[in-house]
């Protein structure tokens, strides 16, 4: 036999592996198309639109106050922040300025909401890279949060509780110690957090030096939230500009230049503890007032163009209201955090392990209906 | 055979004087088979609800506890359930190599349970090449699970096949070295006389520090000889699905599921047996009734399955190729230094024995 022949009969074969749209890491319906050479990642393809239910298209037909509904089954784990986007937007548009103890509030309760999300990331995390006991801690921390949340509106999850121009009800009496509560909790939990899986050295082993993204490749991709800052880039628009309360508090943008896996992780749980920070320096002075201010039973916007930016637990969530002066927009723009990050996966994902894959994409933290609208 | 328990003494007595020898012989073994299946499928079940009460106690949760006295009828429901689901499988599979698999990998971890000493005389076969006989079977399982992932065509199964089968013959060398080091004390590979060599101590503490190196490395190896976390790549359900079973429903699928269980708890009976002086108490305080000896080899061996679990428990996943540089570069260098550290200690009789 000669050697040419050999060589045909030993050829390695790149295949194609569907990941999804049912599959444990994809967290949802997301479809991955993988090609792969043995053990090794040589592309990854998202496929998109198993959950898309039109929520843009739908906003064009709904008043106001019931966009904000919609938003709720967007980024359903930072329900609470996508709320809160649009009725900013919608209170710029009409120029309405909301009392101190609402903007409070709200930030507030975006913070708890941002805790909880990052709670069950985290549990998921350690489920993705196998460790499947953190998924029930993760849950155990979230639980508390869900029940103030439900006290303080009725609703764990899809909450609901912004409404144009303040709040649907004013917060629970319990709601202060509740809250104070839960942070005595969870100071003492996060360190726990630290000491299953942050130290673990076959966790380290996983995630350091895996996915790398570069700050420049951060800001092409438009990558924001806890991706974006793992790689160094600046992008917190609590601090670039701040909305509600939070240019009353102080608190640290969590910020890494590793870019990896890792530097992504240790930015989530850093941003836990700033989160803590937030509430606890405004749940002791929330303001007297009222928590609603009134408007129009139908809502009109002036004719004209309007954005606003948020932080949500996943990154920066825009919200661009086209209005020609009726009832419902002309044209409603989400412009989802989950997206961008998920469109750089295939940057950082090439060259690695199906392992590594999945562990990345742990990291961006993905939320499908969030990318699919 | 069982000779010491007195009522298989007069069995054995009985079925040679009122047969030829041959037909008792054979007959005899039908019976062992049949009780050694039963204990086969009772340790099964009875570990995988340890395994389900040990994880939710882990995972701040109750576990199983509702079918029968705290849940104890949980798994047999669970079988039952299995047992009554259709068998689906892939059109396209290779059905004899598909339907073959789990067999080899349950045929194997019985045939492994058959020399296990669980008391003076409660051993089916005592070989005297028991520890080779033990690392040989348990290489065979493997078969079983690459054949199973290479036949039910599915891309996903094919992956965790081939991972389970790279993890396994590595893990092999290990567990074989590291019994090897063991074996530099006891000078036999049969499995009575390591237990008999261990009345003067057990070898963990006569061969002390290479012996606890040897078990740490066995302990590792062991786990992923089984396919269980932290090296459950052949699964790895976040990232595989299912892997290597992906394709199997109802009682193939459970064939499966009970022999890694069976599995840990042969690893965990090979420790006993090699490192903790199998059915001997501790300082001999219950020497004088024999039969006291399974429950101190139970005890032993459900020690180590729970460390087992308890890794399994607490571990991230490692990657694939981590996973194989742990054992070509760490665990087989240590493995061989430690075995001429042990051979060096022997020859100069610097084992500790009382």
């Amino acid at each position: 036999m000669d050697t040419t022949t050999i060589e045909t009969n030993f050829r390695s074969e790149e295949y194609f592996i569907n990941m999804g749209p049912q599959h444990p890491a994809t967290h949802g319906v997301l479809r991955l198309l993988l090609t792969i050479d043995g053990e090794i990642i040589k592309k990854v393809e998202p496929d998109l639109g198993y959950i898309h239910r039109s929520i843009e298209k739908m906003c064009e037909r709904d008043t106001y106050q019931q966009i904000v509904h919609l938003t709720d089954r967007m980024d359903y784990l930072s329900s609470n922040i996508n709320n809160e986007a649009v009725c900013l937007t919608v209170e710029n548009a009409l120029e309405l300025e909301v009392p101190d103890r609402v903007k409070v509030i709200r930030t507030i309760i975006g913070e708890l909401t941002r805790i909880s999300s990052h709670c069950l990331w985290w549990g998921v995390m350690g489920m993705d890279v196998g460790a499947l006991t953190t998924y029930f801690y993760g849950f155990r921390d979230r639980e508390l949060i869900n029940d103030i949340f439900e006290e303080t509106c009725g609703a764990r999850l899809t909450m609901n509780y912004n409404v144009p121009g303040g709040l649907m009800f004013d917060i629970h009496p319990n709601f202060v110690k509740r809250t104070k509560d839960f942070i005595a909790h969870f100071k003492t939990k996060l360190p726990e957090y630290d000491k299953l899986l942050t130290h673990n050295v076959i966790f380290q082993k996983r995630t350091k030096g895996i996915g790398i993204l570069t700050k420049e490749d951060a800001i092409s991709f438009g990558a924001s939230g806890p991706v974006g800052r793992a790689s160094g880039y600046s992008c917190d628009v609590r601090k670039h500009h701040p909305y509600s309360a939070l240019d009353k508090v102080k608190f640290q943008e969590a910020l890494k230049t590793e870019g990896d896996t890792y530097a992504r992780y240790l930015v989530r749980i850093q941003e836990m503890w700033e989160s803590l920070s937030i509430i606890e320096q405004l749940i002791d002075n929330i303001p007297e007032g009222e928590y609603r201010v009134a408007t129009n039973a139908v809502i009109k916007l002036p004719k004209g163009e309007f954005y606003q930016r948020v932080e949500t637990a996943r990154g920066e969530l825009g919200v661009y209201i086209i209005s020609d002066g009726v009832k419902s927009p002309y044209r409603l723009k989400f412009r989802s955090p989950g997206f961008s990050n998920l469109s750089l996966l295939n940057h950082i994902a090439v060259g690695g392990k199906i392992g590594d894959l999945v562990a990345t994409m742990a990291t961006l933290d993905l939320v499908i209906p969030d990318i699919d609208r | 055979m069982i000779r010491a328990l007195s009522i298989t003494r007069s069995i054995h007595d009985w079925l040679y004087s009122s047969m030829s020898e041959n037909m008792a012989y054979f007959i005899e073994m039908v019976l062992i088979a049949i009780v050694y299946l039963a204990i086969f499928a009772v340790a099964g079940l009875f570990l995988v609800l340890i395994e389900r009460r040990v994880a939710a106690w882990f995972q701040l949760r109750i576990g199983p506890n509702r079918v029968g006295f705290q849940g104890l009828l949980q798994t047999m429901a669970d079988a039952l359930k299995l047992l009554s689901k259709e068998l689906t499988g892939t059109e396209k599979a290779d059905k004899f190599l598909y339907n073959l698999a789990p067999y080899f990998v349950i045929i194997t971890a019985l045939m492994a349970l058959a020399v296990i000493p669980f008391t003076q005389d409660f051993q089916a076969f005592d070989i005297n090449i028991g520890i080779l006989f033990l690392i040989a079977i348990s290489s065979i399982g493997v078969i079983g699970i690459l054949l199973g992932g290479w036949s039910s065509n599915n891309k996903f199964a094919l992956i965790g096949a081939m991972r389970s089968g790279v993890q396994t013959i590595s893990y092999e060398l290990s567990i074989g070295l590291s019994l090897l080091t063991m074996i530099l004390i006891t000078g036999s590979l049969q499995l009575s006389e390591i237990v008999e060599v261990q009345k003067s101590g057990w070898l963990i503490v006569q061969g002390h520090i290479p012996a606890i190196i040897a078990f740490m490395i066995y302990m590792i190896a062991g786990t992923a000889e089984t396919n269980r976390a932290p090296f459950d790549m052949a699964e790895a359900e976040s990232e595989l699905g299912a892997g290597f079973h992906t394709e199997y429903s109802g009682m193939k699928f459970a064939y499966f599921f009970l022999a890694e269980f069976i599995n840990m708890f042969i690893i965990a009976a090979i420790a006993t047996t090699v490192f903790f002086g199998a059915w001997l108490s501790p300082f001999g305080i219950t020497e004088s009734i024999p039969i006291l000896g399974v429950f101190w080899f139970l005890a032993k061996a459900m020690v180590l399955v729970f460390l087992m679990m308890w890794f399994r428990w607490t571990f991230p996943r490692l990657r694939v190729d981590q996973l194989l540089t742990l054992e070509w570069k760490y665990l087989l260098p240590l493995n061989l230094m430690n075995i001429v550290i042990m051979a060096l200690i022997v020859w100069l009789n610097l084992t500790i024995q009382f």
